[in-house]
């Protein structure tokens, strides 16, 4: 078990998401930054499914109660244990009675905290991910208690290999989407020949830009959307769903991001600036 | 059945969206129905996982889709190979809502602007029935086509930070449940005991598209009756085969 005695920002349990439940409006939810959340596995041995701590701008403060081993991924909130820094992407052997606590953040938006075998949380319709009205609880809280399996074995193989990160990348690459054939050539040359902000509406739901784009396109009757889809709305807001967005959206859907780009994105947070590729395919 | 022209395009490196021309319809609803059940019975070399809406099919991959032109020709060639008929395995809900000012609180805003009594608006709403179209938003909301057009209303302009689980509202031409407590912009007119997202449930959500809901209107008394039996798990849902 590991015992949360402050719970940080926004931490929250989740693994690769639920894809099966779609179609009855369930959205997929999993690590924001999946590629983080897969090394993080990597590295201890686990599977790539296994359940971690996301773990969003300012870290939480854990005690453990039992032996493990534990890594730490994606973004640098400078992870403490028992008081001397630890360094990202390793695997460390962690006692009964160790405290892990986080410092400044110096890079990226979202940390990833993994236990060997994984956390033994509550699994809802296939998966430990949290989601706020499907699983008991959306995030940490005080005081809770989170199952974990006592290892003490140390996995060395993969202690020492440098994982490529995403956290420098500003480039988003991004496809045409389903409404991209509406837009004009002067919008066209607006997402694509400027820096676009991130915005202070920022969540596991969408990220929202403050730059507006000229609209003139109506809304849509309300169709499907998924994790990277980026609507605009009619005031000329650009929104860019993520791993919690809901399943259908009325919003003409004018790009797509490409999966690597979404875990890119997922470690920016506001004022963060970034610019969109297109990769053009044809069907 | 192919009556619709069919549009394909790709949606992402994982995705293939197929839509139909842009209006609501149950025309439409069927001839996506037919195609959603011809790809659900289909055997793919890989997992996918399909959804639809008021006129479209997303079907997502496992893995990258590599050649999308022969992923399009399977596509077509399941339609058109397979079944154009729908089968009818679908039904038509009964749900139980009160109706009572406690809970449709915007009842008489509604009665007062469109000049219809409250009793009308009860009345027009759960005699109507009401086709699924497809499942979104939040997890087990029905959207719902066939509002009668004495009822439309538009949404509210601010929306409410809380709108309890189970109400029942009307937003522009759409009625609608909200299967769980969120913010919400609709007008209230009731409330359902009727649970319509239960996650230990093998099949969380009873309904889906193509089935079809009735509103029963129901007494204050008999909405805390229903609610117990809710509770300890021994109501059923009053249901019907229906093959129109």
């Amino acid at each position: 078990m590991i015992k949360v005695l402050h719970p940080g920002f926004y931490s929250s349990i989740q693994d690769l998401g639920r894809r099966d439940y779609q179609h009855l409006g369930v959205p997929i939810s999993g690590a924001m930054d999946q590629h983080a959340l897969k090394s993080a596995n990597a590295i201890l041995g686990n599977d790539e499914n296994c359940a971690v701590l996301e773990i969003t701008m300012l870290g939480p403060k854990l005690e453990f109660c039992c032996d493990t081993v534990i890594t730490i991924s994606g973004a640098d909130l400078q992870p403490i244990l028992n008081g001397i820094k630890i360094r990202l992407f390793s695997a460390n052997n962690v006692k009964t009675g160790d405290v892990l606590s986080f410092g400044r953040l110096s890079k990226g938006f979202r940390a990833y905290l993994a236990v060997s075998k994984g956390f033994q949380t509550e699994e809802v319709l296939g998966s430990k991910s949290m989601y706020k009205g499907l699983t008991t609880t959306s995030q940490l809280q005080k005081g809770d208690l989170i199952k974990l399996i006592r290892t003490s074995h140390i996995n060395n193989k993969y202690a020492h290999v440098k994982f490529d990160g995403n956290i420098d990348v500003d480039i988003i690459v991004v496809y045409k989407g389903p409404e991209f054939e509406h837009l004009n050539d002067k919008q066209i040359n607006q997402l694509f020949g400027q820096e676009f902000t991130i915005s202070k509406e920022n969540n596991r739901m969408a990220y929202q830009l403050d730059e507006l784009i000229t609209n003139s396109l109506n809304e849509i009757i309300t169709s499907l959307v998924m994790p990277g889809t980026i609507q605009l709305t009619p005031l000329g807001k650009l929104i860019i769903l993520m791993r919690d967005c809901q399943t259908t959206g009325g919003y003409p859907r004018i790009l797509q991001l490409s999966e690597y780009s979404i875990n890119v994105l997922a470690q920016k947070k506001v004022g963060d600036k970034i610019k969109f590729k297109l990769e053009d395919y044809q069907l | 059945m192919n009556e619709f022209e069919l549009q394909y395009k790709p949606f992402g490196k994982y995705s293939i969206l197929i839509e139909w021309p842009q209006v609501i319809s149950e025309d439409v609803l069927k001839s996506v129905l037919s195609y959603k059940q011809a790809l659900e019975n289909f055997e793919f070399k890989q997992k996918v996982y399909i959804k639809s809406a008021y006129n479209s099919i997303l079907i997502t991959y496992d893995i990258i889709i590599n050649n999308i032109y022969d992923e399009v020709l399977t596509l077509k060639s399941v339609f058109n190979g397979g079944s154009d008929i729908l089968k009818s395995d679908f039904r038509l809900w009964k749900i139980p809502v009160c109706y009572d000012l406690e809970f449709g609180i915007d009842l008489e805003e509604i009665a007062k602007q469109n000049n219809i009594a409250i009793s009308g608006i009860i009345s027009l709403h759960s005699s109507t029935i009401y086709p699924v179209y497809f499942i979104g938003f939040l997890p087990g909301f029905l959207y719902l086509g066939g509002l009668d057009n004495r009822l439309h209303f538009p949404r509210k302009i601010t929306p409410r930070l809380k709108v309890e689980k189970g109400s029942v509202g009307i937003g522009n031409s759409q009625t609608g449940i909200y299967p769980n407590e969120s913010p919400g912009g609709w007008n209230l007119i009731g409330k359902t005991p009727i649970n319509f997202f239960d996650v230990t449930k093998e099949q969380p959500c009873f309904a889906k598209s193509g089935d079809k809901i009735q509103f029963v209107s129901i007494s204050r008394v008999q909405y805390n009756e229903i609610t117990v039996q809710v509770d300890n798990g021994s109501y059923n849902i009053e249901s019907e085969v229906t093959n129109d």
